[in-house]
């Protein structure tokens, strides 16, 4: 049996829980995803400021305040901390080992090869297009604005990792799921092509990839009675070598693990069932079976899949334009009309202005802003409403102009407004995600293993 | 029959892939799934989101006793580029959950009165 942590489940998640995760009770590997769609373009922006900067620099303290603990209890690390500057995270994690007192004593794992920023003009002349999976458009629409680009890598770097002897595998754009199926091949050491394997290595990736949210956490059903949030249990897979498993958590924490919790993580982000494709394989997630099977604990069997395809995934980022959001609050008696006739009052402003946005979008917080026409009328005696208001150019100067159009309406404009303290919005760069397919045979050869050593 | 909120047959949640959000609806009891096969029709909750969506597939897992609804240009272009508070999705789950449908009268008057508990 290998047991697998989640340490965090996005890039600032709760700080605690990798901690209390090596402490709180036997594991053998703590995961860390911390890469979402757009952070490798922000990992590329601090990158391009300050050469060494380009990961998930709070991995770094993280793993110097636990790193002895993992030596003690034999417990190593899979991350994707790395963002677009893996060798820099891997060198930061080695020099925290030294400063703790571990030369010799930890070996970190860098996986490099992912990044094909440098590639992208040689590949689009070479024909491949890299179009938007979306929209279809292909890439030379928006060449000139692209900031990242990564290939999604599978399992199999960090399988050649752990062989290799690391007790800290360090990446950057590896699949969520990769982080959890690395150890779990390594350790039963299966045949990569062994697909239903692979598909169940899969599901428990996806079970535990947002950590909490298996666990508890976000629990829509019987919400009330999931106690102890303070401290949640992150989620922990206990896999055997027949490719069940079963999700639980350390004893004396907080939330639950029950099939409803597991279920709701299960169809998270998913699109066709049948076929959650990872680089590593297909996973049917029509296969799965979920039994209760004690306290905090859910057994995870039954799990089919198919062979991997011939693509990878390519997540490229790119500069859009700008945006800002305004808020105002409108009190009570008729805090809704008074909201309303704001915000007519402001884009009539900006349309005198004359300025160009490409969107203006107004929700009313506490009357649409979650379910729109959905919710129905608000109540007439509804005690505030908040006006937000949002715009998107892709010029500066209009959205610039938008943020001192705000305060004003406290004074120019329906009464009873509050809720302005903030100041001015604040203009921000909006940076698109543009995933993308290409021929895994462009990007394998180029994939690094190496060990490092403090 | 008499209609009934689906907040008393199932629980849900939903999330993002670009502009599309998908929404994970799961039966309260085993019992009630083949109701949400029934009823919960693609063409009814593209009705319900009517004007918000442009356009849904559905994907049944029995095994799970849950659908899987995948909502079209429903975050008004998603990700970053969104300007909604919900640019992600995550609230959609709970909107679906609105949606009434047809179930026996017997059933809506034993699950209804779980709105006071």
């Amino acid at each position: 049996m290998v047991r697998i942590a989640a340490g965090q489940g996005f890039w600032g998640d709760w700080p605690e829980a990798p901690v209390r995760q090596v402490r709180g009770g036997p594991i053998d590997y703590l995961m860390m995803d911390y890469l979402a769609e757009v952070t490798m373009s922000i990992m590329q922006k601090q990158k391009s400021r300050d050469p060494r900067a380009g990961y998930a620099r709070d991995f770094v303290p993280l793993m110097e305040r636990i790193l002895p603990d993992l030596v003690e209890r034999g417990i190593k690390v899979t991350s994707n901390a790395g963002g677009v500057n893996p060798r820099g995270c891997a060198e930061a994690v080695l020099e925290a080992a030294r400063r703790r007192g571990l030369q010799g004593r930890v070996k970190v794992g860098l996986v490099s090869g992912d990044d094909i920023l440098g590639r992208l003009d040689e590949l689009i002349g070479r024909g491949h297009p890299l179009n938007d999976m979306e929209t279809g458009r292909p890439l030379s629409d928006i060449r000139d604005q692209v900031l990242s680009a990564n290939a999604y890598l599978g399992m199999a770097p960090i399988v050649e990792a752990l062989r290799g002897g690391a007790d800290v595998v360090v990446t950057g754009r590896v699949t969520d799921t990769g982080l959890t199926l690395g150890p779990i091949f390594h350790e039963f050491g299966w045949s990569p092509e062994d697909w239903d394997k692979v598909a169940a290595g899969t599901v428990a990736g996806h079970i535990i990839e947002c950590g909490a949210q298996a666990s508890g956490g976000n629990l829509l059903r019987g919400w009330r009675a999931v106690k102890g949030m303070a401290n949640p249990g992150f989620p922990i897979v206990e896999a055997a070598a027949d490719g069940s498993f079963i999700v639980t958590k350390h004893p004396g924490t907080g939330g639950v693990v029950s099939v409803p919790s597991v279920t709701e993580q299960l169809v998270y982000e998913m699109g066709d069932p049948r076929s959650y494709i990872t680089p590593d394989g297909i996973a049917d997630f029509t296969t799965i079976r979920l039994r209760q099977a004690g306290r905090d604990r859910v057994r995870v069997s039954g799990i089919r899949g198919g062979p991997r395809t011939p693509l990878l995934k390519v997540s490229i980022a790119y500069f859009y334009g700008y945006k800002a959001v305004g808020t105002l609050v409108y009190a009570w008696p008729e805090a809704y009309d008074k909201a309303r006739a704001a915000d007519k009052v402001l884009r009539q402003r900006l349309a005198d202005l004359g300025l160009g946005f490409e969107q203006i979008l107004t929700e009313f917080v506490g009357v649409d802003a979650t379910h729109g026409r959905l919710s129905g009328p608000p109540h007439p005696d509804i005690p505030e409403v908040q006006l937000r208001i949002g715009v998107r150019a892709r010029e500066r100067e209009p959205v610039e102009r938008f943020t001192r159009e705000i305060a004003p309406l406290v004074l120019t404009g329906p009464p009873s407004v509050t809720g302005f303290a903030g100041g001015r919005p604040a203009v921000e760069e909006v940076v698109a995600y543009w995933p993308a397919l290409i021929d895994r045979r462009e990007i394998e050869p180029g994939v690094r293993v190496e060990i490092l050593e403090a | 029959m008499t209609r009934l909120q689906l907040r008393y047959l199932a629980h849900a949640r939903s999330g993002d892939k670009g502009n599309t959000a998908n929404v994970g609806l799961i039966a309260l009891e085993p019992g009630y799934y083949p109701i949400l096969v029934r009823e919960v029709t693609r063409a009814r909750v593209a009705r319900h989101f009517k004007g918000m969506v442009s356009a849904v597939e559905r994907f049944e897992l029995p095994n799970l006793n849950a659908l899987n609804f995948l909502l079209h240009d429903a975050l008004d272009g998603g990700g970053t580029i969104s300007l909604k508070t919900d640019a992600q999705g995550k609230v959609y789950s709970t909107a679906l959950l609105r949606m009434e449908i047809p179930v026996p009268a017997a059933l809506a008057r034993r699950l209804r009165p779980a709105r006071a508990r």
